[in-house]
């Protein structure tokens, strides 16, 4: 692996997100309308954590919303630099296809790291209140989360050839993933096919892990949680890695 | 050692064969020149050198790299400036720069040094700091060759360089590509539909057609073959007696007039004329490149141009459209 590659690669995406800021405001939105009006419309919403209202107890899986979603646009971004600007001149230069997935992975946790460590302090401040240390671990937790998601994204990105794609996997991969993994209701009363389907989803693992930091509860344990999580990292590297390997110029 | 030598190199796409057996050996230092219709393979050829596309059969080695098993190794000693742009429109220019320089593991203290010099070299010092999306195109050009050079590599490919280019800025590619050719000693392979190009960088000229090389010689070989110089006569033309004259190289007919080519017609245009029939217009003038293509490869261009046309830039032009 070429580290002075991965860091121009990581350069390359810092500059490009930090200078669109109205992108950063605007992923933010969504997340929002969830927590502010669904949140809150839901009077009766109940939560299935004693001593938390249900505007809080989805705070930690809108958390996981926001990051699947950034991720997984911007792993699927690959598909515009496949067709013109960037890829091509990373293609062609000397460094090896793994040096390049590692590069875009980083680039897409950084973009996914900033907008949860924004919605984390929204949060702190108007809806739960987190101390320190929760904030914290909250944003160690969404460095796996999504480097899972962006290799997701940048293992179908590699493979489709345009982007009339992208609708076609926000509705059925990115919707799906966010309503099983649990992240508005709790699994453990839910139907049993929605049980059995989240089993397989990566979401519910990370939306529990952040259940577990921020309101002190999950479905499963921290450990069960946090060994999902790495399984689908290294599932999901495998495949990226694969794709990239396999990308060459389009013509 | 030969720069590059390819060994019957083939690229089929499901319907077209793009690149069909081409086996070449272009020496170090050697400025080639590719010419050829479009679609005729091309980009294709270069793609491979270059190890952006596979090929289905047969190698090459690059710099003395096998481009199937040693990609890498061949990467680290070409440059490689594309026929549609591909700098990065979000970035500055120099932010361009600095990143290929750090890809392709330059030094970290020779790098922004450099950056200055070939900013200067292409003249975009002044607008070296703004977006490259505020760029006109013989700008982004100027900043692609910029790149394609700033890592000094061995073997240069340039894929049409000065295409949208104003012709003070193609002359000052022109004296650039001279330039590392006689300093550097760099092999570059050149595509270009600019005949008048060709002719002045190029040592040697390959022309492509259907995937083949068809002609490989220097541009003067080349020329001698069409003849050296061209007489059109327009009247009734005795063709058979024209054929017998030793200093005749080829005749044709071409839109109601016969296009001959002789040799020295300094010495030859008056036993032409004499032998020709009844001449009512005659018109001399030299062989450029342009009859050497026209004459080796026109055909194609007169009944594939549209459908083959290499719609990339098109593409693009849609894709950018979409995506704003």
């Amino acid at each position: 692996m070429n580290l002075n590659a991965v860091y121009a690669l990581l350069l390359r995406e810092a500059k490009i997100f930090f200078r669109e800021k109205e992108r950063i405001i605007s992923i933010l939105i969504s997340p929002l309308l969830f927590l502010f009006v669904m949140g809150k419309g839901m009077a009766s919403g109940t939560s299935p954590v004693a001593g938390y209202t249900y505007q809080q107890f989805i705070f930690p899986g809108i958390v996981a919303m926001t990051i699947l979603f950034t991720s997984i646009t911007y792993g699927l971004y690959i598909i515009w630099d496949k067709r013109l600007d960037f890829l091509k001149e990373v293609l062609a230069a000397p460094i090896s296809r793994t040096t390049l997935f590692v590069g875009k992975a980083l680039g897409g946790m950084l973009g996914a790291i900033v907008e949860t460590l924004l919605l984390v302090l929204i949060g702190a401040l108007f809806i739960l209140p987190l101390d320190p240390v929760k904030v914290l671990l909250s944003l160690a937790a969404a460095f796996p989360i999504s480097y899972l998601i962006t290799n997701v994204g940048l293992t179908i990105g590699a493979k489709m050839k345009s982007m009339e794609g992208f609708g076609l996997v926000m509705s059925f991969l990115t919707w799906p993933l966010f309503f099983f993994s649990g992240a508005l209701f709790d699994l453990g009363t839910a139907a049993p096919y929605i049980r059995v389907i989240s089993l397989f989803d990566p979401v519910t693992y990370c939306v529990d892990l952040l259940r577990i930091i921020m309101l002190g509860q999950g479905a499963f344990s921290v450990w069960a949680d946090l060994g999902a999580i790495a399984v689908f990292c290294l599932a999901t590297t495998v495949l990226g890695v694969s794709a990239f390997g396999k990308l060459q110029q389009e013509k | 050692m030969a720069a590059i030598k390819t060994e019957n190199l083939v690229k089929r796409y499901s319907e077209v064969t793009a690149v069909d057996g081409v086996s070449l050996e272009i020496p170090e230092g050697e400025v080639f020149g590719l010419l050829g219709p479009n679609g005729a393979g091309k980009t294709t050829l270069i793609s491979m050198l270059a190890t952006l596309v596979h090929p289905t059969s047969g190698t090459a080695l690059v710099a003395g790299h096998d481009i199937n098993t040693q990609p890498l190794e061949v990467r680290k000693n070409i440059g490689i400036v594309f026929q549609e742009p591909s700098v990065d429109d979000l970035l500055t220019a120099r932010e361009n720069l600095y990143l290929h320089s750090m890809l392709y593991g330059m030094p970290r203290r020779e790098i922004n040094p450099k950056i200055d010099k070939m900013l200067a070299l292409v003249n975009l010092t002044e607008r070296a700091d703004s977006f490259v999306k505020t760029y006109s195109g013989g700008m982004r050009r100027r900043l692609e060759i910029a790149r394609g050079l700033i890592h000094s590599p061995k073997i240069l490919f340039l894929d049409e360089p000065t295409l949208g280019l104003d012709p003070a800025s193609r002359k000052a590619v022109w004296s650039h590509i001279r330039e590392l050719k006689e300093a550097h000693k760099t092999t570059i392979i050149l595509t270009t539909h600019y005949m008048e190009e060709a002719d002045s960088l190029a040592d040697r000229i390959g022309i492509i057609n259907q995937g083949k090389i068809i002609e490989l010689d220097t541009p003067e070989a080349l020329k001698k073959k069409v003849g050296q110089d061209l007489v059109f006569l327009k009247g009734e033309i005795d063709e058979a007696a024209l054929r017998l004259l030793p200093f005749v190289n080829s005749v044709e007919r071409e839109n109601g007039h016969y296009k001959i080519g002789i040799t020295n017609s300094g010495a030859n245009l008056q036993a032409l004329l004499n032998a020709g029939g009844k001449i009512e217009e005659v018109e001399v003038r030299r062989v450029t490149l342009d009859d050497v293509f026209l004459k080796f490869a026109g055909q194609q261009i007169s009944s594939d141009a549209d459908e083959h046309a290499e719609s990339i830039f098109e593409r693009i032009a849609v894709n950018r459209s979409a995506r704003k």
